[in-house]
């Protein structure tokens, strides 16, 4: 058998350089057909680079993230935490937090993922990767403006929209807008018949965040209107961009490293429709008691609910396909990450259905119970789906495998600790809160000093997951930098032949 | 099953589908809304905000206020709102009228602020509360906003310069505390902070406006 070194088999024109026995050697040794491989390495060859950078990016972010998200925890029971510079207030530290995480890490990552994913799952290269790259350094500029405004005093004064409109805006359009193109490009010049159901989710992401971000930042809403704009686009920026391009890698990841089909795609179709027609109607279910038209509240809290169908759905189908294989998750750090996510998801949404009927939001609403539900979805689900695919995609960029089996472990179990601390502390704080904001014999005072416990929970839970990133992050920099150190012969996990790269054909023969 | 296999085979059908909902969505919640809102008019209680005071709601975007403090009543059938002084009757969105962009807010971790220039309408409780919350609250979490101010020797103060009536034992000794514009332009925007004027119950009673709660403001407590 021929040797070919791993390394070669990442640049872009490899396969023409072998000769076909060297093709079928290391096809063989994968089991794949020598055609299958060819189209694998050149997909991952045409979106090695963008994807690589989005990486890079999204978790420099993550940490710049993590350390206003610690900065802004402390203050809340430690409010003489560095009061003398504006630009280190509570409301600028805690909104550049959200950006820094939602638009830079978490976008970033998953767009990574989603362009990463298209061309692997539509058996085609990249096609107009140049313009991704081009479109993620502007989306990153726009998203360092936003972060940047926000410190300096410069908002336009929405939740989740504070990035000003005519500066930062720009940027994030035309480069988002050059991403999808260069994915719509790849699905239309696919060469499978078949639409893989990540598909509809990616592809689905970059039709409704455009038509989002547009509504939320349409400039002419007055009084509650611009609250229902506002909680239109905040809710549903979770819904059909974030969880969107998520539930695509769910989708993938799960049956992907454990050889396994999907459930059923019949229920995968009813968790797509049915997520777009509820989700889309959940907004106002974050002003329940406003002062807006009853209609609208009833609206979202009667589509709350109805989220009991998508979410079913999707849990039914990625929950049934890991069922009898939790013991893979020792051996796949991608299938830990992923698997964890996807239990993340539902729970998230089950709690969110939860918290919208008006006797438990009459508790929950304006108390931290409503943030640690944001990092159940933002970190439990959507980060760990990403952890997850940046575990499986990196090493098949660089093919080479990550160099320290510590360190994956380390991460893991810091951010599942962290996270899992995270939510009790706040969520605990919340309810707290609420109750005392219910009892009217209690002054409001009550309401602030029985949360510092929960508060100090929180911010201890942020330092342990800000540990977790700059592991992962070192890791990271260790892979891309230094590959003599990289361990090749023993991948992460398991001295046999890991789970991770257990192909379908393989499983197929066992 | 065959057809729904094909249909979602293609990706135009699934991106015609994708948009069509979002659109569906968007009328309903966004644009719907948008058309019968248009007619809410200010109550004549309600002034429009000064040149001041608009300065000063942009200080408090500026600085996140808005990520603590709400600026809504909810009914007293199913809050405490009411109870806890912090209005006499639920808003409404006539109250809302002249504010670009809303600022409802989604957390109580301070008091609702909606009528605190009826509740606090002294500029030196707001002053000093701004420089150091706690000199007035003890208990209180809220940031103190010191680069609003100018830390001054009594000398060096002007005869325009706005002086904090700063005393007590968190006092700092020989020091002047002086308002910036920006602070002073805040507090101008908290004391016009005001919504207690009555509103007609034939208003409540349209179906427009009818407050989002279980029974609707029209058959209240």
């Amino acid at each position: 058998m021929t040797a070919v070194p791993g390394d070669q088999l990442a640049s872009a024109d490899v396969v023409g350089r072998l000769t076909p026995q060297e093709v079928e050697a290391v096809a063989g040794s994968r089991g794949l057909a020598p055609e299958d491989l060819e189209i694998r390495l050149r997909a991952d060859a045409s979106s090695r680079r963008a994807v690589l950078a989005l990486f890079a990016v999204a978790i420099g972010w993550l940490l710049v993230g993590s350390i206003f998200g610690d900065i802004a925890s402390i203050k809340l029971h430690t409010p003489e935490f560095l009061t003398n510079h504006a630009w280190l207030t509570f409301g600028r530290v805690r909104t550049a937090h959200l950006h820094a995480v939602n638009y830079g890490w978490g976008t970033a990552a998953l767009i990574g993922m989603s362009l990463w994913l298209m061309p692997r799952l539509v058996h085609s290269e990249l096609k107009g990767a140049r313009f991704a790259i081009v479109g993620a350094v502007l989306f990153t500029i726009g998203v360092a403006i936003g972060v940047v405004a926000v410190l300096a005093g410069y908002s336009d004064g929405m939740e989740w929209l504070e990035a000003p409109r005519w500066v930062a805006g720009p940027f994030l359009v035309i480069g988002g807008g050059l991403i999808g193109l260069s994915l719509f490009r790849t699905v239309i010049s696919r060469q499978s018949e078949h639409l893989y159901v990540s598909v509809w989710y990616i592809l689905g992401a970059f039709i409704w965040f455009p038509m989002l971000y547009v509504v939320g930042k349409w400039p002419t809403y007055n009084g509650v209107e611009s609250a229902a704009a506002n909680w239109f686009f905040a809710h549903n920026v979770l819904g059909f961009w974030l969880t969107a391009m998520s539930l695509g890698g769910a989708y993938y990841f799960i049956p992907k490293v454990l050889g396994r089909p999907i459930y059923s795609y019949q229920l995968s179709i009813v968790g797509f429709w049915s997520l777009a027609m509820f989700y889309s109607l959940n907004g106002m279910h974050h002003l329940v008691g406003g002062p807006l038209p009853t209609w609208m509240i009833t609206t979202s809290i009667v589509a709350s609910v109805f989220m009991f169908i998508p979410v079913a759905a999707t849990a039914i189908n990625l929950h049934m396909t890991v069922v009898g294989r939790f013991g893979a998750m020792r051996y796949s750090p991608t299938l830990r990450f992923v698997v964890i996510g996807g239990l993340a998801y539902t729970a998230v949404s089950l709690q969110g259905s939860f918290t919208a009927l008006r006797e438990v939001n009459r508790v929950t609403h304006f108390t931290h119970w409503t943030v640690a539900h944001s990092h159940v979805g933002g970190y439990a689900f959507v980060t760990f789906l990403a952890f997850g695919a940046m575990y499986y995609i990196v090493p098949r960029l660089l093919e080479r495998e990550w160099p320290s089996e510590r360190l994956i472990r380390w991460h893991f179990n810091l951010a599942l600790g962290g996270v899992a601390l995270y939510v009790v502390a706040l969520s605990w704080a919340g309810v707290v809160q609420g109750l005392a904001l219910l009892d009217p014999s209690l002054p409001f005072e009550e309401s602030v000093r029985r949360t510092i416990p929960g508060l100090w929970g929180r911010s201890l839970a942020g330092l342990i997951l800000t540990a977790a990133h700059f592991i992962f992050a070192y890791h990271f920099w260790l892979m891309v930098r230094r590959p003599e150190r990289a361990v090749r012969v023993r991948p992460p996990f398991h001295d046999a032949r890991p789970v991770l790269y257990t192909t379908r054909a393989e499983a197929g023969r066992r | 099953m065959k057809m729904s296999g094909d249909f979602m085979a293609r990706s135009s059908l699934v991106a015609l589908g994708a948009f069509a909902i979002m659109a569906s969505a968007i009328t309903i919640l966004v644009v719907i809304p948008k058309i019968m809102l248009r007619q809410v008019q200010a109550m004549p209680e309600l002034q429009p905000y000064t040149e001041e005071q608009l300065r000063g709601r942009q200080v408090y975007i500026q600085n996140g206020c808005l990520y603590c403090h709400s600026q809504q009543i909810r009914d007293p059938a199913f809050t405490t709102d009411v109870d806890r002084g912090w209005g006499s009757r639920p808003t409404v969105p006539e109250d809302y009228v002249y504010d670009r962009p809303h600022l409802l807010g989604t957390m109580r971790t301070g008091p609702d602020l909606i009528n605190v220039g009826q509740r606090i309408p002294s500029e030196d409780w707001h002053l000093l509360h701004l420089y150091d919350p706690r000199a007035l609250v003890a208990w209180s979490t809220m940031p103190a906003f010191p680069f609003l101010f100018e830390e001054k020797s009594p000398e060096e103060v002007g005869e325009n310069d706005r002086v904090v009536p700063t005393s007590g034992p968190r006092a700092k000794e020989g020091i002047t505390v002086v308002a910036k514009p920006d602070a002073l332009a805040l507090v101008a925007y908290l004391i016009s902070l005001d919504r207690q004027y009555p509103v007609a119950d034939s208003l409540r009673a349209t179906d427009q406006v009818v407050v989002g709660t279980r029974g609707g403001m029209g058959d209240g407590p």
